[in-house]
Parts: C-alpha cells; sequence; structure tokens
C-alpha cells in the first residue's frame, strides 16, 4: 500500500522481491532496473517504475503542514438522551450509566434545543447525524419520537436532512419501538458481546441475571424486515481475546453485520487490554481475516465493521486530514444539555464546553478541536495508516496520556493490524473474483 | 501488467470537485458505539452516483 496516494497493489513473489530491493536503494528509484537483473526481474522493475510514474508508488505525502483546519460547523450530535441503564455492563464507560453524577433523563425541551442547536450550528453542511445514546435511550423513547418528530418539522424548510441512529442494548424493545427505529433510524446499532457465557457475564441486568436469551430475539426481530443499516456491536475485553469466536457466534445466530471491538479502559482494570496482549489481539484479527475470506470463496460473507474499507470511494483527503472531528463538527450533549466534545468526553467534566439551553458554546475549545488530527503529533505523520485511521482517539489520547494530542499507542497498535486485514480481505477477495472469471 | 495487479479505480490523494464538502458522516473510534473510523466510510457524494 502507497500510504500517500492510497493505491494497494497486490505483487507476485518476484516482484515483491525486487520492491524490497527498490525500497533499498536512493529514492526516487532509477528508470533503469540494477545491473545484472534477469530479464523476469528487470521486467518487475519496469512495472514498478511505471507505479512511480504514475503517483502511485513512493509518492510525495500530501502536504499537511497546509492543511487547513476542520471546520467548526458542528454536524453531528450524540444526544444522551439518557443518563440511566437497566444494565450494568462490567466496562461501561459511562459509569453504568449516569457518568457517577446521578441517573436523569433528557426532557424534552432540552432535547429540542439540542435539535436547533443542531440546525443552527451546521451551517451550510445539509447531512447531519443525530444519534439516540446514553445511558439506554429506550428508557427516554418517548422524548426520542418526539424529538424525530420535531427535527423532521424543522429541517425541512432549512432543506437539510438528519440523520437519525440509535444505540440500544435491547432489552425494552417491543412491538412500537421496533416499527419506530426501522421506520426513522438509518442506522441502528444493537449491543451485544457474542458468546452466550461472555455476553452474560459483561452485560448482565441490573439483578445480576444475564442477558443474551432476552436481547437475542428482539435483535433479530428488528432486523427481520429492516431495510437500513444495522449492526450487533458487541466488546472484547482481557477476559474474551479468542474474540472471533465471538464474531462466529453472532453470525451463527444468524446475524451478518457484526461489529466487535476493543475495550477501552484504565490500566488497572483487570478487564483492560495491555501491549503485551497485542500479539495475541493481532493474531485473532488475522485468524478472523482468514475465516472471512473463505467464508467469501463459500459464498457466505458476512461484514465484519473494522474490516470495511472502499478503495475507491473513500472518503477525500480533508476528511482522512481530519478524523473523527470531535469537539469541531461532532459533539456529545448529556440530559442537562450540557455540550461536550463527543460521548467518551462527558467522562472529563473540565472538557464542558457549553449548554445548549443558553446557546453557550467555547469558540476557543472548538478552534482547539479543529487543528487536522494528522498535523498534531509526529506519530501520526510517521504512521502509514494514518489517511485510513485519521489521526485516532483525542479521548482516548486523554484518557491514557493526558494530552489529547499524544496517542494511545495500544489503540494505535490494534487499528494499523485492522487496516492490514482489511487491504488483504481487499486482495484476497480480488484473487477470487478473478479466478471466477477465469473459470 | 503481468506482475502486479493495482486494486483502486481512484485514490483518496486524486484532487475531487466536491473534496472537502464536509457532507459525510462523522467518524468516531471510539470503543462505546460502533466506531466508525475513516477508513471504514464512504464519500457522501461519491455513493450517491
Amino acid at each position: 500500500m502507497d500510504s500517500a496516494s492510497g493505491a494497494v497493489h497486490v505483487l507476485s513473489p518476484l516482484a515483491a522481491s525486487v520492491l524490497r530491493q527498490m525500497a533499498s536503494l536512493p529514492l526516487p528509484p532509477a528508470k533503469q532496473p540494477p545491473e545484472g537483473y534477469s530479464e523476469e526481474k528487470a521486467e518487475c522493475w519496469d512495472e514498478l517504475y511505471s507505479l512511480y510514474e504514475n503517483g502511485m508508488l513512493f509518492s510525495d505525502d500530501i502536504d499537511t503542514e497546509n492543511a487547513s483546519y476542520a471546520s467548526g460547523f458542528i454536524k453531528s450530535i450524540c444526544l444522551h438522551i439518557s443518563h440511566d441503564c437497566n444494565m450494568r455492563c462490567r466496562y461501561c464507560f459511562a459509569g453504568t450509566g449516569d457518568f457517577h453524577r446521578g441517573r436523569q433523563l433528557m426532557d424534552l425541551e432540552t432535547g429540542k434545543n439540542a435539535i436547533d442547536f443542531l440546525l443552527r450550528e451546521s451551517g451550510p453542511i445539509k447531512n447531519l447525524e443525530l444519534d439516540f445514546f446514553g445511558g439506554e435511550p429506550l428508557l427516554n423513547f418517548d422524548v426520542v419520537k418526539e424529538l424525530v418528530r420535531y427535527g423532521r418539522e424543522k429541517e425541512a424548510p432549512l432543506k437539510k436532512n438528519i440523520r437519525f441512529t440509535i444505540t440500544t442494548n435491547g432489552a425494552l424493545l417491543d412491538d412500537d419501538s421496533i416499527a419506530f427505529i426501522n421506520e426513522h433510524m438509518s442506522n441502528a446499532v444493537l449491543s451485544v458481546d457474542g458468546r452466550r457465557e461472555v455476553n452474560d457475564l459483561n452485560r448482565p441486568f441490573e439483578d445480576g441475571s444475564g442477558s443474551y436469551d432476552t436481547i437475542i430475539p428482539k435483535f433479530k426481530q428488528l432486523i427481520k424486515d429492516r431495510t437500513a443499516d444495522w449492526y450487533v456491536r458487541g466488546t472484547y475485553t482481557r477476559d474474551n481475546l479468542d474474540f472471533a469466536e465471538d464474531v462466529l457466534s453472532l453470525n451463527a445466530e444468524g446475524f451478518d453485520q457484526i461489529s466487535v471491538e476493543p475495550v477501552v479502559l484504565p490500566d488497572d482494570n483487570p478487564m483492560a487490554l495491555r501491549e503485551e496482549d497485542l500479539s495475541i489481539i493481532e493474531a485473532e484479527y488475522e485468524r478472523l481475516a482468514k475465516v472471512m475470506v473463505e467464508r467469501y470463496r463459500e459464498g457466505r460473507p458476512f461484514t465484519f465493521f473494522h474490516f470495511m474499507i472502499d478503495l475507491d470511494a473513500g472518503p477525500c483527503v480533508y476528511k482522512r486530514l481530519k478524523g473523527c472531528g470531535c469537539g469541531a463538527e461532532y459533539v456529545a450533549i448529556t440530559p442537562g444539555g450540557d455540550i461536550y466534545p463527543c460521548h467518551q468526553f462527558v467522562e472529563y467534566p473540565e472538557y464542558k464546553m457549553g449548554n445548549v439551553n443558553d446557546g453557550s458554546v467555547d469558540r476557543i475549545a472548538q478552534k482547539n478541536f479543529m487543528r487536522c488530527a494528522i498535523v498534531r503529533n509526529d506519530e501520526c505523520k510517521r504512521c502509514w495508516a494514518k489517511y485510513f485511521c485519521g489521526g485516532g482517539c483525542p479521548a482516548n489520547n486523554y484518557g491514557f496520556n493526558r494530552d489529547i494530542e499524544k496517542p494511545y499507542k495500544l489503540g494505535c497498535d490494534i487499528e494499523r493490524k485492522r487496516v492490514e486485514c482489511a487491504l488483504m480481505i481487499k486482495a484476497a477477495e480480488a484473487e477470487i473474483d478473478s479466478e471466477r472469471e477465469d473459470s | 501488467m503481468k506482475n502486479i495487479k493495482t486494486l483502486n479505480k481512484s485514490t483518496y490523494a486524486k484532487k475531487s470537485v466536491n473534496a472537502g464538502c464536509g457532507e459525510c458522516q462523522a467518524s468516531c473510534q471510539s470503543a462505546c458505539k460502533t466506531s466508525c473510523t475513516v477508513a471504514n466510510q464512504k464519500c457522501e457524494k461519491k455513493s450517491k452516483k
């Protein structure tokens, strides 16, 4: 993969060997192959040189020194419609739902002010996002429904389009909420950890009982007639480093759009992932990727979120430079209307940026977050995966390093392996497609 | 090419008329919701074609 251009090439073993030689010699590469090259090796050299000439190999890095700031148009909101929860997930970033600040539901007035805030702050941007989050949003579903109605009414004269989405633990899903979600939410994230024993250990109800047998049928009912996006989404911890089994378990239940993601916890938590776990984690991503290639070959594919990659229609460079946009284009709103750079930052009161009920926004704090993520630090600048990663997670950086600009290394290592696996899958699928065409 | 196959039809480095429009989904890598890294996304304009 040529990092600066994004071009991905599959090389024969001989071409790979010639490329290693080319990379060991001074750059830019010479047009003429080295002395003594066989005809076959010279042919490889010529092909590689042609890629270089076309800006797809050893290409100059994109000039990020003059990159413009991310825009300050807030176009995406994570609405904490509820700081309460009917589960007690062991790894919950929100302290079992209330962010350690007392259980609270968002009232309708604050929700409407949040929507007004989004419509006002988004400037010329037409496509907006509002994610119903928490805590557990289904604990405040009447307000969710009313806010969707309000948002549709207010966006129309502005010719804007709010994409509503929801993340839920599923326990309170019923026919009414399922129908509403399927009609109005452009994405539904359904939280479940994978194998029953893993899920029930980490995602119990308040009384300690397991949730798996309650939520799985409800999720199946929701997706049965659903035409818009959805994912089942789990978390893996130190207790289940064999998380590919959880992905496969969810697939065996009939789900084919799956995300299982690494837990983020302080180092002193026994479930936290550690540097010494990295080689096991990397091997597990590779194992999963290989299984997915075989499934593709067999005609039984499934989607694993972090292996999704689009080599042709992915985001432009400007987007890749600015990354997640937290605090600049994306903010979280608590039930009391407080604005934070993202849902993770709600954990840190010192990062409060304002309140939608009085419209206050700390523009200096916003400007701080607007600096393009990749240009912020040397680690990002040097990383081959930077234009796929977009600069990491400032909330994780702050959580682990007390510095939003200092990358959380384990997160970087995991992300690089995921991108590598995603590229491998693309290459393998191209080969399978080619074999199918030939036969 | 005999020894090399390039997978992309186009790359992110190529200039686009609609580059930087800001219309695409906000990405998020956090572990507590579907973390939509930049890599997993589509261009809003290209995906509408």
